[in-house]
């Protein structure tokens, strides 16, 4: 018997339901079986908690006497897009201080934006009849403007590569520092606790689910940038590389700089740790059937980062449990692994938004509508007006 | 007596154990290995305590360069910020001598200062600069 939303919630609310996390199902299933699974467990949390640079944040100022209509904006010395109205700008991520370089950007503005620090902001402006300040400096921070919400156009990668550098010297990429001659490889997914490595299909997870996001709660906006669901998947529905991605939108003011971490990754850039933790509601069977799914059934690609191209060559395949073990073997030879997503801070997600669901203070919500489940990226060709 | 901790890194070519002899032989030096590995890139690094006479110790600093052996002063220490550290593991893969670890349970890290060869490969791989070197 397939079980409804509005029937879990009803649970939620009378404190009668089961919620485990994408970890514990594992052992749940195999003690259990699908069919029982399917009838006592209610919610699955799924969570993540890795470096998504895709990431950013709307702001709105509020209004300053006489006001300015900002045409450049910068916060801490960081700029912002203010190519919208007034007082509205959009902070990103990666962004880099124009004074400190590499070492501060949007990231971190974001995460003192969070932590309730005071942020300098400088604008200048052209000057309106009904905009006549040209120039601004003053201080803003979460209390004091009227909206900060977190717009992130890419997050939760349904899986992703692993890493590694067969040339003769030390890389630094966005997957952290390759060292030469395989000298270590680099991942990403938190795997079994992945959001949509558990609905691999999407048919929970769509437009208008509420999540956890950065320590508040959040929802899913869009399917993410890059979506790409027709990637070559495993019987079990699990891609073998990037596949399904989430655009996600969330209320900064009720965020904590415990899930939200500007990441510096040396010679790459700033970047950001968003913590996500999305609620699977157990509908079905076929839902178990997915939810299972552990570490050692996630397979990925290992892909040289050393060859600067779009197309990068590969190195076969490995599972998660394989790279959580510490080494891997690459032609032969023994190579250490990294995350660079924290498995303890998904698991800590998960297990939070556990605790939220089964307090009743998070009920789950269907989608609005369904993200595509068809679909591939496109390349940026470089050609003429007469070849488009 | 003067002593110090030195750092060197050998490349492929130089084979360490008749370097080291030379410490005890021409300079009449005392020698302690206190960590040794080979790199990713084979080659030897090596966490060396020598003591003896000061002239004889920067004589002897002067032929390990000659040889072309890395001769670096080992007077800082690698520490692990566990406020900062948001257990990502990048660093493990970075660290070949397993100062650095992932604990298999609970996939956090864990940092075995004994096991350091202070060879600050990690330290620039950490992405909340959680690992730092200290004076
Ligand atoms: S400096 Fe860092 S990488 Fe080198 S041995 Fe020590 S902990 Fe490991
Ligand atoms: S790279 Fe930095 S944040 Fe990640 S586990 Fe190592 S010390 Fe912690």
């Amino acid at each position: 018997m397939p079980k409804t939303i509005e029937e879990i919630n009803e649970k939620i609310k009378k404190g009668t339901v089961v919620v485990l996390t994408a970890e514990e199902i594992i052992d749940y299933v195999q003690e259990n079986g699908i069919k029982k699974t399917a009838r006592e467990v209610d919610v699955v949390t799924t969570a993540t908690f890795g470096p998504m640079c895709s990431s950013g944040a709307f702001i709105n100022f509020g209004h300053s006497d006489p006001p300015i209509k900002m045409a450049k904006v910068w916060l801490n010395d960081v700029p912002a897009y203010t190519g919208i109205a007034a007082v509205d700008a959009y902070i990103g991520a990666t962004e880099l201080s124009e004074s400190e370089g590499m070492a501060y950007g949007g990231a971190h503005v974001i995460e003192e934006l969070i932590a309730g620090k005071n942020i300098k902001l400088r604008s200048t402006a052209y000057g309106t009849d009904c905009y006549p300040r040209k120039e601004i400096n003053t201080y803003i921070n979460k209390n004091t403007i009227n909206q900060a919400y977190l717009f992130n156009p890419r997050n939760a990668y349904q899986n992703y590569s692993v890493a590694t550098n067969s040339s003769g010297k030390i890389i630094y990429t966005y997957m952290g520092k390759l060292l030469p001659h395989f000298g270590n490889v680099t991942y990403s997914s938190a795997g079994q606790l992945s959001p949509l490595l558990n609905d691999p299909y999407y048919r929970t997870i769509g437009i208008g689910t509420k999540i956890f996001l950065g320590g508040g709660t959040g929802f899913v906006a869009w399917q993410g940038t890059q979506h790409s669901p027709e990637v070559e998947r495993l019987p079990n529905g699990v891609p073998l590389g990037g596949a399904g991605t989430l655009a996600l939108i969330g209320d900064i003011k009720n965020m904590s700089p415990q899930f939200i971490k500007a990441a510096i990754f040396t010679g790459y850039g700033v970047t950001m740790f968003v913590g996500v933790g999305i609620p699977i509601p157990v509908i079905d069977e076929e839902m178990v059937e997915y939810l299972k799914v552990k570490d050692e059934d996630i397979y990925v690609s290992i892909s040289d980062y050393s060859v600067q191209r779009r197309s990068k060559p590969t190195f076969g395949k490995v599972n998660y449990k394989q790279l959580r073990e510490g080494k891997i073997t690459i032609n032969k030879k023994e190579v250490p692994t990294g995350s660079i997503s924290s498995y303890p801070k998904a698991k800590e997600i998960s297990l939070l938004l556990k605790k939220w669901i089964k307090d009743n203070n998070f009920l789950l919500t269907s989608p609005v509508s369904q993200i595509p489940t068809s679909g591939s990226t496109k390349p940026l060709n470089i050609v003429n007006e007469e070849e488009i | 007596m003067a002593s110090e901790k030195l750092i060197l890194s050998f490349p492929k070519n130089v084979v360490t154990k008749p370097i080291v002899y030379h410490v005890v032989k021409d300079f009449d030096l005392e020698f302690n290995i206190l960590r040794a590995e080979i790199t990713p890139n084979l080659e030897g690094r090596m966490l060396l305590e020598i003591r003896g006479k000061k002239d004889k110790i920067e004589e002897c600093k002067n032929f390990f360069k000659k040889e072309g052996v890395q001769v670096r002063e080992a007077t800082q220490e690698i520490i692990l910020d566990k406020e900062l550290c948001v257990n990502c593991g990048v660093c493990v893969s970075l660290c070949f001598s397993n100062a650095l670890s992932m604990n298999k349970d609970s996939f956090e890290i864990e940092f075995d200062k004994n096991k350091c060869v202070l060879c600050g490969i990690c330290l620039n791989g950490c992405p909340v600069n959680a690992l730092k070197s200290k004076i």
